[in-house]
Formats: structure tokens, C-alpha cells, sequence
């Protein structure tokens, strides 16, 4: 297996203020169709190395490689080009645009494209209905449940086939019900051999997930192989 | 495209009472501008009717009394023109003029058609006269003072429309004879000028009003046009100052007495009227700029409000693929489209205003020396495709520097505010 997500010693410090090194020298490989979750607790970096895996932040020293492409130094216009080619976002408050219904939302990265109007909605409103969304489609986010914006947020990053989707605390904003429903999605998406890269701290949401890196104080602590789904579905770790 | 101005559209739609008032800031910027632009062209025009198609290079010379010693006679001593000013003039300053005209003012005359009479200022004229007053004479309507009038010393006489009319009424006025003042004259002509339909003056030959009025040689003042050697105020001075020397010459007075000539020089006045209305204009553009530029502002302002609003929003754009380019792209359209529909819309009311004002200035009729202040305030398309470019300027810069704003926030703080 090839791996699609390469990182070398990476390091970030943030100056605000007194100087802060988040990340301090991350060594980790991602092959292509692996469905894996970064644990750690508030402060521990993990928010920061998503930015930085989905080219929403640069980092320092050090060396990320996305589909064997060097992403450093890039132009916001070319790391804009990267985030709608290779990468999916999905996020804990969903992050949909409030004025517009399901299917443009969805659509959205496709304008980016530069695809027409009327191609992005029919492709948005077949993604929908893969998301068994499709009565939803020219819903207003406002009035859609928390789950129903979700999956219409997973849609969204899905449509523009990407090579990675990156879940930012996915389901940190749904009840446990709806977070198994979301969760449900999200591995049957992975099963399509997309390569599917989780953040959480819940360790029931890790479980799911066959791949955990345990992020503590910008170092990786261990990467513990899961594929047997052992961990407990309840408890939450980091909590000491 | 069409896509860009569907994700616009989809976005003003959102804040309907916010782009209304942003836009009607701008539409009352453009209207203002297009009123203060009509209102001065409608003063530009006023003064130009009031020109008419009289000549704009006339000059007038009377004779005034001196106001210093010189050469032996005392101050106080009367100027009196006579024809051999005419000849002087037209014999030595031939370089700058196109011809020389003696008049003889006869004042008001009473002029009757049996029961019928008016007042009429009657003055004795050459056959150039028509040229320098702009009278026009229609079809059928006889003609003006000619060459064998003077040299016959005819007793004929051209009287306007309007003294045709209440002498005659609607009968026919060629050939017949009407008294002025116990003077029987046959009417050859009748002449009109165009927004002067109160016009009541008459004109008869200048040989027949000396010899009839008993002047002599004297006359009682003279015209002369100037021809395109005299083309601005520099040209006009240095020609004045020439002839004023020249005139103090021949009738003996000092250089510098300022009186013993009078004149009046329409060229002068057409001189002072263009630049009045030049400034006019200026002043007018730069009201109207400045009151747009309160509308423009405003639009900024919102617009640098709507980037902060939608901070968040520019922040998922960007996450899932949008360029700066794209982003800055999104917000200087908004500006530049609520600008020029708005503006469009100002635009639009402001020349109806115009055009609806310009039927209520209409050139004047009544009163003998009526004068247009005011006439068809309006402004031409030039003016209002100027005025469409520049909002278009007005918006990009409006939407400009929010747009800026909105590209340099970087994304994941776009996307953590909330």
C-alpha cells in the first residue's frame, strides 16, 4: 500500500505572545483507503495537525507530503486548488452557509470547479440521495436536525472526489444516537476506500476507527493498531 | 459569470433592507449629480438664448463727453460720431472687422395703421443690420433694408411680427402704408427673431432717417463685427486698446480718458458668459462628485460590515476550495452590481426630474426684455454615460478595500469566528 499521507518532523510554533511550539516534530505515514483517528486532549496539537494536513495552516520545519505532492510554502491560490481537489472537510459545527438549501451547499465546491449551474446541482442532489437526504434537498440548514446537516456537510466533502476526507470532531455536536448514525456513514464511505482521517476525544468514536494516534503535549505517544475495534465504546480518556 | 451573479444575487437577497439602503444612498448620489448637472446646463442655455442668433463678435461705439483737458479744449466737451468714424474704421482696422454700420436712434416713435397703433423704437439702419440683430424675415414676408433703400433714400420701413400683428391683424402688411409720427412709410418687411417674439422695434434706411430727421452727418452710433482674427479675451484687449487709441486720435480727446468713448462689446460678454458657464460646470461636478461620494462611502462602509458579517462564511469558502482571487472577486461584484443598478435607478429619476422640469422652462414670451435665466435643464447622454462609468469606478473601489479585508483574514480564524 502506498502511503498518501506523509509527514517529516514536522514542527509549528505559534508566536502570540510568548512563543508556543504545538507540534514538535511529527513523523507519522497514512496509506491510501485507512480509516484513522487522532486522539488527544485540548492543547495536545491535534487541532492543529488536521490544519495542517488539510492545508488550512502551514507549518515550520519539516516536510508534508499529500498524494506525493510537497505541500510547502504554497500560494493561498494553490493551496485553495489543493483543498478542492484532494480534500474533504468535514467539521464539528458543520459549517454549512446558512442562506442556501442542502443541494447548493453541497454543490458549493463544484462552483469552484467552475461546473456549470445546473450539472453541481444534479450531481449535489444525487449525492443527497446517497445520504438519503434527497426530500431534504432545498431545505434551509436551519431547518435541518444536526444529523441531517452533517451528512449534508459529509455530501459536501464528498462531491469533489477527494483523496482524503479530514472530520474535525464530526460528531462533537450531535447526541450519541445521531453520532452512531454519522459514524455509521462515515465508515461505509471509508469502505469505498476512501482514505478517511477522524479528530476526536471521544474514544467511542476512536473505536470505530481502525488506526489511532495518540497525540500528548505535540509529540506522538503511540500509535496503536485497532482494526479489532477492542477499545471501549464508553470511556473517555485523557480525562486525569 | 452567470454563476458569480447567482451566488450575488443569492447573498442580497439575504439582506434585502440593508442593500435597499445602501443602494438608495448611491441612487441619491447619481440623482443629485444628473439634477445639479441638468440645472447647470439649464443656466448655460438660458444665457446662450439669450444670445439667440444675434452675432457674438458685435461691437457697439457711442460717443460718451471728456473727462480731461486736452489739446486745448476743456473736459465736459460731447463726443458726436459721424460717419467719417465709420470710414476711419473701416479703412484702418479692416485687418480685424468684417464691416462697419452706422446707426441713427430715432426713439420711440408712435406708429399707426388707422385706428390701430403701437410704440416702436425706430432707428436708421444698413441693410448688414439684419445680421447684427439676428432678425429673420419668413417666406413671403417681404424683405429688410437693401443697398437701393439707402442710395434712393426710400420711405420705406421693415417693422417686426408683432407690431405687423396689431397694426394689421391678420391682413397682409407689404406694400401698405403705415404713419409714423405724421410720416407715411410703406412697409417692405417683416422680420422675427427667434426667442424674442416681443421684439417691437422698427427699422427704416439710414440715408432716409438723416435727411428725413434732419441729422446731417452725425450719426448715433456705429456697429462693427470682428472677424476670426479676434478669437479670445487676449486678442479682444489688444484690438480694444488699438481702437480706443486710435479713436481718442480722431476725435482729439486724451488717451487715457476713458469716457469720450463708449462701447459695448458682445464678443466680451459671449467671452464672460463661456467662462461663467465653464465654472458653472465645474462647481457643479464638483458638488455632485462629493455628494456620490457620501453614497459611495456609505456602500463601503456596509460592505466592510458585510465582510465581518460573513467572515465565517469566507472562511468554509475558502476550506472547500475558493482562491482569493474568487473571494475578492465575490465582494467587489456585490459592491460594483447594488452600485450601478442603484445608480442606474438615481440615474434614471434624476433625467426624468430633468426632462419634466424643462417643460416648465420654456422660452420666454412676454414682456419686452424678458430674459431666460433658465431654459431646457437638462443633460445630454455623454453626461449620462459618464456618469454610469464612473459608478462603476465608484462600486470596484467601494467593494475594493473590504474585499482585501475579507481575502487577507486567514482561514481557519475565518472559520473559528463566530
Amino acid at each position: 500500500m502506498s502511503a498518501i499521507i506523509r509527514l517529516k518532523n514536522i514542527n509549528k510554533t505559534y508566536y502570540n505572545g510568548a512563543p508556543l511550539h504545538v507540534l514538535k516534530g511529527i513523523d507519522m505515514e497514512i496509506n491510501k483507503g485507512e480509516f484513522v483517528s487522532i486522539m488527544g486532549a485540548s492543547g495536545s496539537g491535534k487541532s492543529t495537525l488536521l490544519n495542517i494536513l488539510g492545508i488550512l495552516d502551514n507549518y515550520d520545519t519539516g516536510e508534508y507530503c499529500l498524494n506525493d505532492v510537497l505541500i510547502k510554502n504554497l500560494s493561498e491560490t494553490r493551496a485553495a486548488y489543493f483543498r478542492n481537489k484532494l480534500i474533504g472537510f468535514i467539521f464539528q459545527s458543520f459549517n454549512l452557509i446558512s442562506f442556501k438549501n442542502a443541494m447548493e451547499n453541497v454543490a458549493l465546491p463544484l462552483y469552484y470547479q467552475k461546473m456549470g449551474r445546473k450539472t453541481r446541482n444534479k450531481l449535489a442532489l444525487e449525492y443527497l440521495d446517497k445520504l438519503g437526504l434527497k426530500e431534504w434537498a432545498h431545505h434551509m440548514p436551519n431547518e435541518l436536525s444536526g444529523g441531517q446537516k452533517q451528512r449534508v456537510a459529509i455530501a459536501r466533502a464528498l462531491i469533489s472526489k477527494p483523496q482524503i476526507i479530514l472530520a474535525d470532531e464530526p460528531t462533537g455536536a450531535l447526541d450519541s444516537k445521531t453520532s452512531a448514525e454519522v459514524l455509521e456513514v462515515l465508515k461505509k464511505v471509508n469502505k469505498t476506500g476512501m482514505t478517511m482521517i477522524i479528530v476526536t476525544h471521544e474514544s467511542g468514536v476512536a473505536n470505530q476507527t481502525n488506526k489511532i494516534i495518540r497525540l500528548k503535549d505535540g509529540v506522538i505517544e503511540k500509535i496503536e493498531d485497532n482494526s479489532e475495534h477492542k477499545f471501549s465504546n464508553f470511556s473517555v480518556e485523557n480525562i486525569k | 459569470m452567470i454563476s458569480l451573479l447567482h451566488e450575488i444575487l443569492n447573498t442580497i437577497r439575504q439582506n434585502k433592507m440593508r442593500t435597499f439602503l445602501t443602494g438608495f444612498a448611491v441612487a441619491w448620489g447619481i440623482f443629485m449629480l444628473i439634477v445639479l448637472l441638468g440645472s447647470g446646463n439649464g443656466l448655460k442655455n438660458g444665457f446662450t438664448s439669450n444670445f439667440g442668433d444675434r452675432l457674438m463678435n458685435v461691437v457697439n461705439i457711442w460717443g460718451g463727453r471728456t473727462n480731461i483737458p486736452y489739446a486745448g479744449f476743456q473736459s465736459g466737451r460731447r463726443i458726436y460720431i459721424a460717419d467719417r468714424d465709420v470710414k476711419f474704421t473701416a479703412d484702418e482696422f479692416d485687418r480685424d472687422i468684417n464691416f462697419v454700420i452706422g446707426n441713427v436712434s430715432l426713439g420711440s416713435k408712435n406708429i399707426s395703421n388707422g385706428a390701430e397703433y403701437l410704440t416702436s423704437s425706430m432707428t436708421g439702419v444698413s441693410p448688414e443690420r439684419i445680421i447684427v440683430d439676428g432678425a429673420k424675415i419668413a417666406q413671403g414676408n417681404g424683405r429688410f433694408i437693401n443697398d437701393l433703400d439707402i442710395r434712393e433714400k426710400r420711405k420705406v420701413i421693415v417693422i417686426s411680427e408683432r407690431a405687423k400683428d396689431i397694426l394689421f391683424k391678420n391682413q397682409p402688411a407689404i406694400g401698405k402704408l403705415v404713419n409714423v409720427a405724421g410720416i407715411m412709410y410703406t412697409v417692405v418687411g417683416v422680420y422675427y427673431i427667434e426667442n424674442r417674439q416681443d421684439a417691437t422695434s422698427s427699422y427704416i434706411p439710414l440715408s432716409t432717417a438723416k435727411i428725413v430727421y434732419n441729422r446731417g452727418i452725425n450719426l448715433s452710433n456705429f456697429t462693427f463685427t470682428l472677424n476670426e482674427n479676434i478669437y479670445d479675451k487676449e486678442t479682444n484687449d489688444e484690438f480694444m486698446s488699438g481702437y480706443r487709441k486710435r479713436f481718442a486720435q480722431v476725435h482729439q480727446v486724451s488717451p487715457d480718458d476713458e469716457n469720450a468713448m463708449w462701447y459695448w462689446n458682445r464678443f466680451e460678454d459671449y467671452l464672460q458668459m463661456a467662462n461663467a458657464s465653464k465654472y458653472i460646470n465645474i462647481a457643479v461636478w464638483i458638488i455632485g462628485i462629493f455628494t456620490l461620494l457620501s453614497g459611495i462611502v456609505g456602500v463601503s462602509n456596509i460592505m466592510l460590515i458585510t465582510v465581518r458579517e460573513r467572515t465565517r462564511e469566507f472562511g468554509i469558502r475558502k476550506s472547500i476550495g475558493a482562491s482569493p482571487w474568487s473571494i475578492l472577486k465575490l465582494v467587489i461584484v456585490e459592491s460594483v452590481f447594488i452600485t450601478t443598478i442603484f445608480g442606474y435607478i438615481g440615474l434614471v429619476c434624476g433625467v426624468g426630474i430633468t426632462e419634466f422640469a424643462s417643460q416648465f422652462f420654456q422660452p420666454s414670451s412676454a414682456g419686452s426684455d424678458s430674459f431666460n435665466a433658465f431654459l431646457n435643464p437638462t443633460v445630454d447622454i455623454n453626461i449620462a454615460v459618464q456618469a454610469t462609468l464612473l459608478l462603476i469606478i465608484a462600486g470596484t473601489v467601494a467593494g475594493f478595500f473590504p474585499a482585501l479585508k475579507a481575502v487577507k483574514i486567514k482561514t481557519i480564524e475565518a472559520l473559528n469566528n463566530k
